[in-house]
């Protein structure tokens, strides 16, 4: 991969901050010019290295709270394609929301969503399991998110700096 | 309080004739007054924090806590804990390329004010003039008054970056004058000076024999320059105390950590005042200033990256009200004029705060020189800035139509 330039880590940095930030914005916080970081954007989301402007949500807020399980995957590897295949047909699955190649005592770390607990166990022993690669899973719910992709969901920090000082 | 202590209170005469007259007539501070003005109002954007707005990192705290755990609760050697003054005279020698051995040479202080204390307190003889490049932070002068000492400004201007000038310097020379107290980079102006800059300074020091105390506690925030410490200037070393601390780079200003270099025989006489006076720096502080400086400067980089910009957002959004604004090239604040306005600083800062809902100190709180400016920290998070600048905006226009 080649070097990329020192704007565009800061432009990346900045944008995984706050995604909704206007190039200009980001032009006079970094000393560019709006066109150099519209430019940098643009082949930033050209390579793929942004992928997509998605929003965390913190679902626990919501009244339809879904049920979130990672669960872990033994596999055996197909021959000259090794995990990729495999993985690829466990992520096609919409309620698939990450898929991991591990290292360790097992291969992929799957996180699914679903809309109660039932769903995701049927997704499992239905879907999962039934994978002719897939040696054994271990299923393990979400009880709470604190945190995610480096934001706190519920930040006790506040700023108890005083008004003025000197 | 109770009522009736309330009552004796009422009745009871003025203590303030058993005053030393010096304290007595210390003038309590500007930003103290406006402090009072701005406490109790509500829906206020504040630029007037003088501490970074990032808490202290975690990995600073945790050691903290995990000594505690540890039963670290005694008092540590008077000039702290020998681990500590290592790690501070490497740090300097790496960062700034100044050498102090830390078994002598080096004292772990309750702040960097502690440190100013007891630097000035260690050198005044009454009656001796102390030179303090104006505007400037609040607490020299009347340290120094304290002291018995005659504080004496030498003024720095917009048109100069607010750095000072050999000849401004030189101006205010007499026979009494004896120290020189340099805070760069400044607070309140940002102002900082260079290698060039120095050179001419230290000759003037040089010449008439003064005493530096550098308060350079904001040396890590520096942007589009290195910070270059006057003690590293050729011949200053010896007749320069050095003065810094965790506070501003490391944001961890409610610790109170900080210390000061300087020659063995000055630091000798400054460590009986700090013996006597408390004894040692808090134990707590010192393990977290010790993480601070093992673990915490790449964390510190990030956070100077994220001064300069916001830095760049103010400057702009100051010079786009249409306020001229010098570049400030250190700390983290602006110093915009507010002349055009035609209001004094006091009046400016007044109304800002009650008719835009914006808090930022008047720049005659920061003494000669400072009228006509208004500190702007930009220590706050970016949306509170651009609502501060877009309050701003509409203040000043409505000011200029009016």
């Amino acid at each position: 991969m080649r070097q990329m330039s020192e704007l565009k880590l800061k432009v990346l940095d900045l944008l995984k901050e706050d995604a909704r930030r206007e190039p200009e914005l980001l032009a006079t916080l970094l000393g560019a010019t709006p066109e150099e970081v519209a430019a940098a954007i643009t082949e930033l989301e050209e390579d793929n290295v942004i992928v997509k402007y998605a929003t965390i949500v913190n679902s626990s807020k919501l009244d339809d709270e879904k049920v979130t399980a990672l669960i872990e995957v033994q596999i055996t590897p197909e021959r000259g394609r090794g995990f990729e295949a495999i993985a690829e047909r466990v992520y096609l699955f919409p309620q698939v929301m990450s898929v991991y190649l591990m290292s360790g005592a097992y291969d992929l770390l799957v996180e699914v969503e679903g809309r109660n607990l039932k769903e995701v166990a049927s997704f499992v022993s239905d879907k999962l399991s039934t994978l002719e690669s897939v040696l054994s899973t271990k299923t393990h719910f979400i009880l709470k998110k604190y945190k995610q992709d480096g934001i706190i969901f519920e930040d006790p920090e506040e700023d108890r700096r005083l008004l003025i000082s000197p | 309080m109770s009522v009736n202590s309330q009552d004796v209170d009422n009745n009871s005469k003025s203590m303030t004739s058993y005053l030393s007259p010096v304290v007595r007539d210390i003038q309590p501070s500007g930003i103290r007054r406006f402090f009072d003005l701005v406490s109790g109002n509500k829906d206020i954007i504040t630029l007037g924090v003088g501490e970074p707005d990032f808490i202290t990192p975690w990995h600073v705290r945790e050691a903290c806590v995990y000594s505690l755990e540890r039963g670290f609760t005694s008092y540590t050697s008077n000039a702290g804990m020998p681990e500590l003054r290592e790690a501070i005279a490497e740090y300097l020698y790496t960062s700034y390329d100044v050498k102090y051995d830390p078994k002598d040479e080096i004292i772990v202080t309750v702040g960097g004010s502690e440190a100013i204390d007891l630097a000035l307190r260690a050198l005044i003889v009454p009656g001796d003039e102390v030179l303090v490049p104006a505007p400037c932070y609040i607490s020299y002068s009347p340290i120094t008054s304290i002291g018995g000492g005659v504080p004496v400004e030498v003024e720095t201007y917009a048109e100069d970056s607010f750095k000072l000038k050999a000849e401004h310097l030189q101006a205010k020379i007499t026979p009494k004058s004896k120290i020189l107290i340099l805070n760069y980079p400044s607070n309140p102006t940002g102002g900082i000076m260079t290698y060039e800059d120095w050179l001419p300074i230290a000759k003037v020091v040089e010449e008439n024999d003064l005493i530096v105390i550098a308060d350079e506690i904001y040396s890590e925030l520096t942007y589009d320059h290195k910070h270059v410490s006057f003690a590293s200037i050729p011949g200053m070393k010896d007749r320069t105390l050095l003065v810094n601390g965790f506070s501003k780079a490391f944001a961890m200003t409610g610790w109170r950590m900080g210390y000061v270099c300087g020659h063995s025989d000055l630091i000798y006489a400054m460590l009986k005042i700090h013996q006597y006076t408390v004894m040692c720096a808090p134990v707590m502080g010192q393990v977290a200033a010790l993480e601070a400086l093992k673990n915490g400067l790449e964390e510190k980089d990030h956070m100077v990256e994220s001064y300069n910009q916001r830095r760049r957002l103010i400057v702009q959004g100051l010079r786009d009200i249409g306020l001229t604004c010098h570049d400030p090239q250190g700390a983290f604040y602006a110093f915009p004029s507010i002349a055009s306005t035609g209001l004094s600083s006091e009046e400016f800062s007044q109304r800002l705060l009650m008719e835009a809902r914006v808090a930022a100190v008047p720049g005659n709180a920061f003494g000669g020189g400072g009228e006509g400016f208004l500190r702007c920290s930009y220590a706050t998070s970016v949306s509170q800035l651009n609502e501060a600048l877009h309050r701003m905006g509409q203040f000043v226009h409505k000011l200029k139509q009016g």
